[in-house]
């Protein structure tokens, strides 16, 4: 069992696809169900590995490792430790609420789409999955298609311009990535003589300092364009408002977190020097994207637009968990990714279905919802109260941990980020208020039905891990913690000046909260 | 001198008298038959390739010389000859429907195609010079007459002139390239070629190297290297569309086969002191393939342009060489069929009765009316566009490897943003199928069978060469010479 989860809970949904293409189009309930139902069994499969997760090791677990073509070898080899348990876990989850999301607000080619969302759930859990080069390269662009039809074909007005541009901003940095992956390859076989894509393997290789730095580079623009940094935002809002609900919601959710898995995965322990030497720049970077993303939010006039910007803002606090470099800025990066998937796409998810019902996202056009529909006003409170980082919800746990792990490493960063809190709960509360509190000045607005019960069960599930992860996190920093532990340590390690380094014992993030 | 004393060695080149054979027996037989009776001769040929194909297989490993060294039958030529004649089959099957549509139902259309396979097989087997060019003529000129297979249009005759005058130039070009070397070698054998040139030290002789030159440019204006490119788009365009994809996939693999024996194996000592300029060569067939096809609104045009990209793609495994070099091209090139007859016939499937309809606008909102062709052109766009898991990404990825380990790391970087660019023009087929309204009036699509087995066939290579490359490959490797 141990070594076939992976594999089953990867190609489960290709095999919910090929089921869906038996039945008829005209049975659209059917395909929604059995499409559920798909990604419904692949959360429940996700949830033994995180029951059955020994956190004592770093080491990868559940791990399969077959040869795939030998010759230039490449092997299908899967396995996750307890930074990607979690992301595996919240693509399963959040396919899951996506699907279910979708069950009204597509009226056609509800085949097509279901299928696309299922092999787009595949392509993402292989991209966390994979522990060989070449296997992650293939998830990695091929995940692409199925989100470019999805916001290609069930998308907005805009949906060309969006779903190419998404394409062709992914494709540029992930090409070069192919170039440095090869040249990473043949620099291995040199230096031990047998071909391996193994990122084990690979992670063993020193590499001079001229090299590291391309190297890093082209890794580094693959997934800086995907998480999206500062400067490499821009198909990010366009991509996020035309894409359909459940696009933007896996967009957010997933997508992004590609990009800043990919900077702890293949960054940070294969080129460690580079990494340091260019924390300053990325630190800024990151730090610009935060408030720049705040700021821009803040003039948005569509809500679905001001959520995009707002991604933006997040992840910059991510990638400036990152680079500190230490305990606490990294755990509060994996899990601020959590947390941005949970609440944007839980976000995402409300403008989805107030759009669904007034056919409009634009601020202006509301106001005044609080009495016409409680629940829904209700529930977007919490969510909007969990983007800003309220204590007792999970946005205050992970940014505060970044905040402490920046706080160590540079005081004026912190300082810096920390404005961006406030700036998040201007644009977030100036929003929520004119969007519920006030008169109901539009007469559309009177009329406005509540969430129906398929919608609060979408949201419940979101509402309890708000809460779960804002008031006992302590669960979740277990689990990753030995992994991040030995991440920093063996990278640290391996830099130029790592061998003289005197590793201090970091005090990890949950002996803080202990105390 | 005496007969016995030649050694014709016919037992080694069995596949090409058998293919000889069924030519001529269909060429006989085709007169004899009425109208309706010469629709047989298409099942005739394609069930006659096929057991070449199985003859080709059971002797793959043989590897004997024939006529006095003239041939050399090794698995290099019969991986070649795998890539024709699984071509020249799919080609035949997706052609049968679109003869009967445009009424031009021929015998001599199968012959034709039947010896053009015979040329080719002759090239990736020729190991002298003369062979290899008596190959490339009886290639060459079975396809002139079949790009102008449609008389009565003024498109086919226009591609069928241009591609003759065209082809007749490079064909000059070649011959005289053949003359300056034996001219300074005395010898056009490639076994003869090769051992002057590695003991001798005329590496760097002017007449050797322009000869070099010249057959350089009679193979470019075969694989449509810019700048020998001119006549593609015009020849795409104009001709039939099933020969279309006849041209863009034997011929260009067998201009390979010969190109990639004579550079790296006869050539082989030459091959540095050429390896900068056949470096630009890749460079700007590739960019300018791209960058040209992202301004057509014919899709038969813009997969002319695209084929000569894909030809810059190839040329980047030359450049590099060596074992992996080889290999990654023969991968390549056979990956290549697969996507190009698939789009081919798909492309054949659309038009009608003397209209190719091959405009883009013609594809608009096709999805919705017939999901699962515009699916499979997806994929074959996806594939050519170079996304995993399909071939077309394997087969780049390869060639790429295979260019980096001899470190040509910048050739790369410029093939990798050239294919970056490709995305374009591929996903605007794709774009406009699925995510464009219908319009207009669709008429209905026949989609006989043997057109849906030649795309079925194609798509199931692509995907199962995509995800399990692995036999193919060890194919490949064994095959090199």
């Amino acid at each position: 069992m141990n070594n076939l989860i992976l594999s089953l809970i990867t190609f489960l949904p290709l095999v919910g696809c090929l089921f869906i293409l038996l039945i008829d189009r005209s049975k659209a309930t059917l395909i929604k169900t059995s499409a559920f139902f798909f990604s419904l069994v692949n959360f429940i499969l996700s949830l033994y590995l995180y029951f059955n997760f020994d956190s004592s090791t770093s080491a990868p677990q559940f791990v399969i490792n077959k040869a795939w073509i030998p010759n230039l070898g490449i092997s299908y080899y899967l396995g996750i430790d307890g930074i990607s348990l979690f992301l595996v876990l919240l693509t399963t989850f959040l396919s899951c609420i996506a699907i279910l999301s979708s069950w009204s607000a597509i009226g056609e080619k509800i085949k097509g789409y279901m299928i696309t969302m299922l092999v787009l759930e595949t392509g993402m859990i292989g991209v966390f999955v994979s522990l060989d080069l070449f296997l992650f390269y293939v998830f990695w662009e091929g995940m692409l298609i199925p989100m470019y039809f999805l916001i290609g074909i069930w998308g907005g007005p805009r949906k060309i311009y969006a779903t190419i541009k998404f394409v062709l901003f992914t494709m540029l940095g992930s090409v070069l990535m192919l170039v440095a992956i090869l040249v990473l390859y043949f620099m291995h076989y040199r230096y031990s003589g047998f071909y391996s894509f193994n990122l084990f393997d690979i992670y063993q290789l020193p590499i001079p300092g001229g090299a590291q730095m391309w190297l890093f580079l082209a890794f580094a623009l693959a997934f800086a364009i995907k998480v999206p940094m500062f400067p490499f935002h821009t198909w990010l809002p366009d991509a996020h408002v035309e894409a359909p609900t459940a696009g933007s919601v896996i967009l957010a959710g997933v997508l992004l977190k590609m990009g800043t898995y990919g900077f702890l995965r293949f960054c940070l322990p294969l080129f460690p020097d580079t990494f340091i030497q260019l924390t300053p720049l990325f630190s800024i970077l990151a730090l610009i994207g935060i408030i720049y993303g705040a700021l821009v939010a803040m003039m948005q006039k569509d809500v679905k637009s001001l959520v995009a910007y707002s991604s933006v803002s997040h992840l910059g606090f991510v990638m400036l968990g990152i680079f500190t470099l230490n305990m606490q800025g990294v755990e509060g990066g994996i899990l601020q990714m959590i947390n941005h998937g949970v609440s944007t796409g839980a976000l995402f998810l409300l403008v989805g279905m107030i759009y669904e019902r007034r056919h409009t996202r634009l601020i202006e056009d509301f106001g005044g919802l609080l009495k016409v529909i409680p629940i829904f006003s209700g529930i977007f409170m919490v969510i909007t109260l969990s983007s800003i980082g309220l204590p007792g919800t999970n946005g205050f746990i992970g940014e505060f941990t970044i905040l402490l792990g920046a706080f160590k490493s540079n005081v004026t960063y912190a300082a810096i980020a920390t404005s961006g809190i406030v700036l998040a709960a201007a644009y977030m509360l100036w929003m929520y208020q004119r969007v519920v509190f006030g008169k109901v000045t539009k007469p559309e607005n009177e009329k406005l039905k509540d969430l129906n019960w398929r919608e609060r069960i979408i949201l419940i599930p979101l509402l309890l891990v708000v809460f779960w992860i804002g008031i006992y996190p302590k669960p979740i920093f277990t689990k990753m913690e030995k992994s991040v532990q030995d991440l920093i340590h063996n990278s640290r390690m391996k830099t130029q000046s790592g061998r003289h380094f005197v590793v201090q014992e970091e005090v990890t993030t949950r002996e803080l909260i202990g105390k | 001198m005496n007969l016995n004393m030649l050694d014709l060695n016919l037992s080694a080149v069995i596949p090409h008298l058998a293919l000889l054979g069924l030519g001529l027996i269909l060429l006989f037989l085709s007169p004899l038959l009425s109208k309706k009776g010469k629709e047989i001769i298409p099942h005739l040929s394609w069930i006659g390739l096929f057991l070449i194909l199985a003859l080709v297989i059971k002797n793959f490993s043989s590897n004997r010389t024939a006529f006095m060294n003239m041939l050399m039958v090794d698995r290099f030529s019969n991986f070649f000859n795998l890539v024709f004649i699984i071509s020249s089959i799919l080609v035949i099957l997706a052609s049968i429907s679109y003869l009967k549509r445009e009424d031009v139902l021929k015998g001599e259309y199968f012959v034709l195609i039947i010896f053009a396979t015979l040329g080719m097989m002759l090239m990736a087997c020729g190991l002298d010079l003369i062979i290899i060019f008596l190959g490339l003529e009886i290639m060459s000129i079975s396809l002139y007459i079949l790009a102008g297979f449609k008389r009565d249009d003024i498109k086919s005759n226009e591609s069928s002139m241009k591609y003759f005058l065209m082809g007749a130039f490079a064909s000059g070009f070649f011959l005289y390239g053949i003359a300056l070397i034996y001219g300074k070698i005395g010898s056009t054998n490639l076994v003869d070629i090769a051992n002057v040139l590695f003991a001798s030290t005329i590496q760097h002789n002017p007449i050797l190297l322009v000869g070099v030159g010249f057959l350089l440019i009679g193979f470019g204006f075969k694989i449509g290297l810019v700048p020998f490119h001119m006549w593609v788009p015009d020849v795409y365009q104009g001709a039939p569309t099933p020969i279309t994809a006849f041209i863009s996939a034997g011929p260009k693999a067998a201009g390979f086969a010969a190109l990639l024996r004579v550079f790296l194996y006869a050539l082989q000592s030459v091959h540095l002191s050429w390896s900068s300029a056949l470096w630009i060569l890749a460079v700007v067939t590739m960019s300018l393939g791209n960058i040209i096809a992202i301004s057509q609104s014919n899709i038969k045009r813009m997969l002319a342009y695209s084929s000569i990209a894909h030809a810059g793609y190839v040329f980047v495994a030359l450049v590099a060489g060596g074992k992996e070099g080889l290999s990654s091209a023969m991968f390549y090139l056979m990956a290549y069929i697969f996507m190009n007859i698939g789009a081919f016939s798909i492309i054949t499937a659309l038009g009608t009765k003397g209209e190719d309809r091959a405009e883009l606008s013609d594809y608009t909102g096709l999805s919705n009316k017939y999901p699962w062709l515009s699916v499979f052109m997806a994929v074959f766009m996806l594939a050519l566009a170079g996304f995993p898991p399909t071939a077309g990404f394997f087969a780049k990825f390869y060639v790429f490897s295979a260019a980096v380990k001899q470190g040509y790391i910048w050739l790369v970087v410029i093939a990798v943003l050239n294919s970056f660019v490709s995305i374009y023009y591929y996903l605007r087929v794709v774009v406009v199928m699925f995510m464009h309204k219908p319009s207009g009036v669709t008429t209905p699509i026949v989609l006989p069978f043997a057109l849906i087995l030649a795309i079925l066939f194609s798509i199931a290579s692509i995907l199962y060469l995509g995800l399990f490359p692995q036999n193919l490959l060890t194919l490949a490797n064994l095959s090199i010479f």
